[in-house]
C-alpha cells in the first residue's frame, strides 16, 4: 500500500510548521551547553517550578488516584478517537459552532487564513497555543497579509525578540528579566524608556502595550486544552487574562486543536482540571479557566470555528506503544524535571515540542527518520515518567523509538558482533581478555577511538582488573 | 540457607570483579550458598537501549535459559535487574516469542537487586559490616525509579559500623551515564556529571557509593580526571567489609588510570 | 474525499478492529460529595493568591462594597441584588454596554455560581447576577459576593454544580503571570484586584436567587 492511499495514517508533511530541527540534537545541545547565561536561567527556572509543583501536589491526598484516572480516560479516548470526534463535531455544531477538519498543517493554515480573510480583518490576536506553533500559523498569516499578535506575555517576549519558544508552558524560560527588559525597550512601540527589570513592571508594560489590541481586534485564534465530546465544550486554561480577552471580546473566534485533545465526558474535566495546574505551573488552580460551548447569544464571539487537526497524529495512534504520547496534556512537568532539558534548553530539540515529551512526540509526528537524534536525547533516568500527571511511560517509548531509528552502519555492525560474541561464552571470555590486553598494549592515555572518545574526553577509564570475575571464580 | 545464583553482569565481570567478589563473600558470610552459572554473559540492556532489540533477543534468550533453573537470582546492579524485569519480556514479545516472554517474566520474578534481596528476602539490614570511612550514597536512576529500592541501601549503610554517612545534595539527579547516552550525547552527559561531582565533593566524603558499577564508573572516571581524591566503591564492597576482612581501603572501584 | 473522511479513515486504520465500548474508568479519587467544606481553608487559599477576602453578613455587603469602590463607577449585571450596592457608587447597569464603556469603568460587582475551597476558586456562569463575561474582565476591580453555602470543597464538587450550556469562567485570584523567571506576578490583563465578599450563611437573609435561576 502506498503513502498516497488516503485512508492510511500519515506523518506531518515537511516544509511547513516547526516539528523538525535543522541539526541533530547533540550538535544543537553542544552550543546551548556553552551558553552559561542560558544554563543559569534554565537551572533557576526549573528548580523554582519543581519546588512549587511538588508543594501543591503534596497537598492533595488523592494525587495517585487522579493520575491513574487521567491515564485511564486518555487510554479510553484514544481507543474511541474517531467516534468521539464525530460526537464532538455534532455537539459543537448543535451549539452554533462550525467544525473544520484539517489533515495536515497546510490545510489548517489555509482554513484559518480563509476564515480570517472572510471577516475582512487584517489582524488577529492569539492565545498561546502549541498547535498553532506546530503548524507555523503565524508565518502563514503573515504571508497572507494578516498580522498575528501574540498576547501571552512569554509569547510576546518571543515574538518581539524575534526568537523561538523553548518551553511548552513558559516559552521565554531561556530569558531572564534583564534580557526581557532589553527586548521590550528595543521592540515594544511607545514603551516607557524608564522601564525597570522588575517582573511587575515588565508585566505592566505588556498590559499597556496590548490593551488597545484587545479592545479593537475583531478575530482571535486560540488552541484548546480540552474539548468535551459529550457536550461540545471547549476549555482554555491560562493565567494572565489574555486568553479571556481573546475568547470573549472579538466577533469571531477560531480554535485550532489537535484531535487528541478531545475527552469523552463533562465529568472527565474534574480529573484534568486538578492534574494540569498542579503539574504545570505548580498552582492549586491557574488564575483563569474559560469554558464555552458553541456560541452564546449576547455574550462573547458570535461566530465560532473549531479546526480539528491531524498533522501526524493518526500515525502516532497507529503505534500501540507510542500511542500514549497522545495522552499528553502539555503541562511541561517532564521538561522541568529532565536533567537533559535543564542543561540544554528547548531550542536544542529543534521541534516546538521540547524535552522528554518532545523527544517521543516529534519523531512520531514526523516519522522517526526526520527526528532520528531525539529518541537518544535522554539518559533514560525516568524522572519524566514519575512527574507525568497522566503517567506516560516516556522512557519506554524512547527505547521503542530507538528501535525504529536509522542506525549508523558501523554501529549496527559492532552491535551485531557484540551480541554474537556475548552469545558465545568462549568468545566472550576471549574478548574480556582482549580488553585487558588492549589496555596494556599501550592505550595508557585517555584515548579511545571514536565514538567512545566522547566519553573519555572528560573521564578516565578504569584500569582493567588483574583478573575477571569468572577467572577468580574458576580459581577459587 | 538459600542457594543463590549470582547474575554478575558483564560490566562487573569484566571491569569491576571486586564488586562481584564482594557480593559472593557477603552472601556466603550471611550463610548462603552462591553459585555462578557460567553460561551467563550480558543481559542485553545496551542493545535494547541503543535501539537493537533484534540483537538483544539472543541475549535475552541466553539469559533466560541460563537462569531458569534457579529459584533466586541476585545481581549487584539496579540497572541490569531493571532490564531483566522491564525489558526482557518486551523484547521477546516484540519478536513474537510469547513463550520466551512468559519464561522471561518467570525469571524476572525471581531476580533481585542486592539491597532488595538483603532487606526484603533475607530480612536483614545489619549485615555485620565495618567500614570506617565518610561515605555518601548516590541512588542510581534505575534502582530508584525502575526498581523502587527506596531507602533500602541507606538502611544497610546506616547499620555499617564505623561508617559516617553523609547526605548527597540533589541525590536523585541522574549522573549522566545512561549507557550509550554518554557516548552519543557526550557533552550533555559531561554537564550532568559535572554537577553530580560538584555535589559529591560538597559532602567532603572519602567514598561515593552506589548499587551500580556503571554509574560508579562514570562518576569515578570523572573524579579521577579531577584528581579529586574521592573514591567510588560499590555498595557490595562496603557491605562485605568487616573488621577481620576489611575492603582494600586505598583501591578504588573505578578510576585511577592515566 | 473530504479532509473529514480522510482523517476519520486514517484513525480507524490506525486503530483497526471493532470500536470498543466506553471504558469503565476507575475513579479512585475524591469525587463529588466526598470532602467536607472548610471555609477557613477557602479564605486562606484566596488570600494566598492575593485575593482580598471580606467576611460579613448579607446586610453588610453594601458597606463592604462602599469601602472598596465608594465614589467610583461600577458596572452592574442585570440580576445583581440591589441591596448589595451602596449609594456611594455610580452604578452603570450592563444593558449591552459597549466595550469601551465597560473598559472605562472602575470596577464591577457580581455574584457567583459556586466556589471551590481547596483551590480558592470562584466560578462564574454568566447568570443574571454575574452578567456577560467581559464585564468581569475589563474593569480593574472585581468584587464578587458569595454566600457560604455556595462554597464546595473540591473541583469535582464544583463541576457537578455547573453545566456546559452557559459560558464558565473559573477565577483563582487576580490575573497573574509566571512568565518572567517563573516568579509569580499578580496583575496582567485581567482585573488586578479581586475582592471576595463571603456572606455568612447563618446571618442575614438568604439572597434571592430567583434571577439567577432565570439566567
Amino acid at each position: 500500500m502506498t503513502r498516497s492511499f488516503l485512508g492510511m495514517p500519515a506523518t506531518a508533511p515537511p516544509g511547513v510548521g516547526h516539528l523538525r530541527g535543522t541539526e541533530p540534537f547533540p550538535a544543537a545541545a553542544r552550543r546551548a551547553l556553552s551558553d552559561a547565561q542560558l544554563r543559569r536561567n534554565l537551572g533557576h527556572a526549573t528548580a523554582t517550578i519543581r519546588g512549587r509543583s511538588a508543594a501543591v501536589i503534596g497537598e492533595v491526598p488523592d494525587w495517585p488516584g487522579l493520575r491513574a484516572a487521567g491515564r485511564a480516560i486518555k487510554t479510553d479516548t484514544m481507543a474511541r478517537l474517531p467516534e468521539l470526534l464525530e460526537q464532538l463535531e455534532a455537539a459543537v455544531t448543535a451549539a452554533g459552532g462550525t467544525v473544520h477538519w484539517a489533515a495536515d498543517a497546510v490545510q489548517a493554515n489555509r482554513i484559518v487564513t480563509d476564515l480570517v480573510r472572510a471577516t475582512g480583518a487584517d489582524r488577529v490576536m492569539k492565545v498561546k497555543s502549541m498547535v498553532t506553533q506546530e503548524i507555523g500559523l503565524n508565518e502563514a498569516l503573515e504571508a497572507a497579509g494578516i498580522e498575528p499578535v501574540e498576547t501571552d506575555l512569554a509569547e510576546l517576549i518571543v515574538q518581539l525578540g524575534d526568537d523561538r519558544p523553548s518551553h511548552i508552558l513558559v516559552p521565554a524560560i531561556h530569558r531572564n528579566r534583564s534580557e526581557i527588559r532589553e527586548i521590550f525597550l528595543r521592540a515594544m512601540p511607545g514603551v516607557d524608556r524608564a522601564l525597570t527589570d522588575e517582573p511587575a513592571a515588565l508585566a505592566a508594560a505588556a498590559r499597556r502595550h496590548l490593551r488597545q489590541t484587545f479592545l479593537s481586534t475583531r478575530v482571535a485564534v486560540s488552541g484548546a486544552n480540552f474539548a468535551v465530546a459529550e457536550t461540545g465544550t471547549l476549555a482554555v486554561v491560562e493565567s494572565e487574562g489574555n486568553g479571556r480577552m481573546c475568547l470573549t471580546l472579538p466577533e469571531t473566534l477560531i480554535t485550532v486543536m489537535g484531535i487528541e485533545k478531545v475527552i469523552p465526558t463533562w465529568r472527565d474535566l474534574e480529573v484534568f482540571l486538578q492534574l494540569l495546574p498542579r503539574a504545570s505551573t505548580g498552582e492549586r488552580m491557574n488564575p483563569y479557566t474559560s469554558m464555552w460551548t458553541g456560541v452564546t447569544p449576547g455574550d462573547g464571539p458570535q461566530a465560532f470555528h473549531l479546526v480539528l487537526l491531524d498533522n501526524g497524529r493518526s500515525a502516532v495512534l497507529a503505534d500501540p506503544v507510542g500511542r500514549q504520547a497522545l495522552h499528553c496534556i502539555r503541562c511541561s512537568a517532564c521538561l522541568n524535571v529532565c536533567p537533559v532539558y535543564e542543561r540544554t534548553g528547548g531550542h536544542a530539540y529543534g521541534s516546538v515540542y521540547p524535552g522528554p515529551i518532545g523527544a517521543v512526540l516529534s519523531p512520531q509526528l514526523t516519522g522517526v527518520a526526520d527526528n532520528a537524534s531525539l529518541p537518544y536525547a535522554s539518559s533514560l533516568c525516568g524522572a519524566c515518567y514519575d512527574a507525568c500527571p497522566v503517567m506516560i511511560d516516556i522512557p519506554s517509548i524512547l527505547v521503542h523509538l530507538r528501535g525504529q531509528a536509522p542506525h549508523p552502519r558501523a554501529e549496527a555492525t559492532a552491535m551485531a558482533a557484540a551480541a554474537y560474541t556475548m552469545d558465545h561464552p568462549a568468545l566472550y571470555a576471549a574478548a574480556q581478555r582482549a580488553v585487558r590486553l588492549g589496555r596494556l598494549a599501550g592505550r595508557r592515555g585517555r584515548g579511545l577511538p571514536p565514538p567512545l572518545s566522547g566519553w573519555t574526553a572528560s573521564r578516565d577509564l578504569p584500569e582493567p582488573p588483574r583478573q575477571t570475575f569468572r577467572q577468580w571464580w574458576a580459581e577459587r | 540457607m538459600m542457594r543463590v545464583a549470582l547474575f554478575v553482569t558483564c560490566l562487573a565481570d569484566t571491569l569491576f570483579p571486586q564488586a562481584a567478589i564482594a557480593t559472593v563473600r557477603l552472601l556466603e558470610r550471611l550463610g548462603h550458598e552462591v553459585v555462578f552459572p557460567e553460561g551467563q554473559t550480558c543481559c542485553g540492556q545496551m542493545h535494547v537501549n541503543t535501539g537493537y532489540p533484534g540483537d538483544a533477543l539472543r541475549l535475552v534468550r541466553r539469559h533466560v535459559r541460563v537462569f531458569a533453573p534457579y529459584d533466586v537470582v541476585v545481581a549487584p546492579s539496579g540497572s541490569c535487574v531493571g532490564s531483566v524485569r522491564h525489558q526482557h519480556a518486551t523484547v521477546a514479545r516484540g519478536a513474537g516469542d510469547e513463550r520466551l516472554a512468559g519464561r522471561a517474566e518467570d525469571v524476572a520474578a525471581r531476580t533481585y537487586e542486592l539491597s532488595e534481596f538483603l532487606v526484603d528476602v533475607l530480612g536483614v539490614t545489619d549485615v555485620g559490616a565495618y567500614y570506617p570511612h565518610r561515605v555518601t550514597y548516590h541512588p542510581t536512576c534505575h534502582s530508584l525509579r525502575m526498581l523502587r529500592v527506596g531507602d533500602r541501601p541507606l538502611r544497610l549503610l546506616r547499620a555499617v559500623r564505623g561508617l559516617d554517612l553523609v547526605e548527597l545534595p540533589q541525590a536523585e539527579q541522574c549522573c549522566g551515564f545512561g549507557g550509550t547516552f554518554a557516548v552519543k550525547n557526550a557533552d550533555t552527559s559531561t554537564a550532568m556529571l559535572a554537577d553530580k561531582m560538584r555535589h559529591v565533593l560538597a559532602t567532603r566524603a572519602d567514598v561515593c557509593t552506589a548499587g551500580d558499577a556503571s554509574c560508579l564508573m562514570h562518576i569515578g572516571g570523572g573524579l579521577s580526571r579531577l584528581r579529586a581524591g574521592v573514591r567510588t566503591v560499590h555498595l557490595a564492597e562496603i557491605l562485605a567489609s568487616t573488621e577481620a576482612g576489611p575492603a582494600d581501603a586505598p583501591a578504588p572501584t573505578t578510576g585511577g588510570t592515566r | 474525499m473530504s479532509a473529514r473522511e480522510v482523517i476519520l479513515g486514517r484513525l480507524r486504520a490506525a486503530l483497526g478492529g471493532p470500536v470498543p465500548a466506553p471504558a469503565e474508568v476507575a475513579r479512585d479519587y475524591r469525587g463529588p460529595g466526598s470532602a467536607v467544606v472548610d471555609l477557613d481553608l477557602f479564605v486562606e487559599r484566596l488570600t494566598d493568591y492575593r485575593a482580598t477576602v471580606h467576611r460579613c453578613a448579607d446586610a453588610d455587603v453594601a458597606g463592604t462594597v462602599d469601602a472598596v469602590l465608594g465614589g467610583r463607577r461600577v458596572v452592574v449585571p442585570p440580576g445583581l441584588p440591589r441591596h448589595w450596592l451602596p449609594d456611594s457608587v455610580t452604578a452603570v447597569p450592563d444593558d449591552d454596554l459597549g466595550v469601551d464603556v465597560v473598559a472605562a469603568a472602575d470596577g464591577v460587582v457580581t455574584g457567583a455560581a459556586v466556589a471551590v475551597a481547596e483551590t480558592g476558586t470562584i466560578v462564574l456562569d454568566a447568570a443574571a447576577d454575574q452578567g456577560r463575561r467581559l464585564i468581569t474582565l475589563l474593569p480593574d476591580v472585581h468584587v464578587c459576593v458569595l454566600r457560604a453555602d455556595q462554597v464546595v470543597a473540591t473541583v469535582p464538587d464544583a463541576l457537578a454544580r455547573v453545566g456546559p450550556y452557559r459560558p464558565l469562567t473559573w477565577i483563582s485570584g487576580p490575573s497573574a503571570t509566571s512568565d518572567i523567571e517563573l516568579s509569580r506576578v499578580e496583575g496582567v490583563h485581567g482585573p488586578r484586584n479581586l475582592h471576595v465578599v463571603l456572606v455568612a450563611a447563618e446571618s442575614g437573609t438568604p439572597v434571592d436567587r430567583e434571577l439567577e435561576a432565570q439566567g
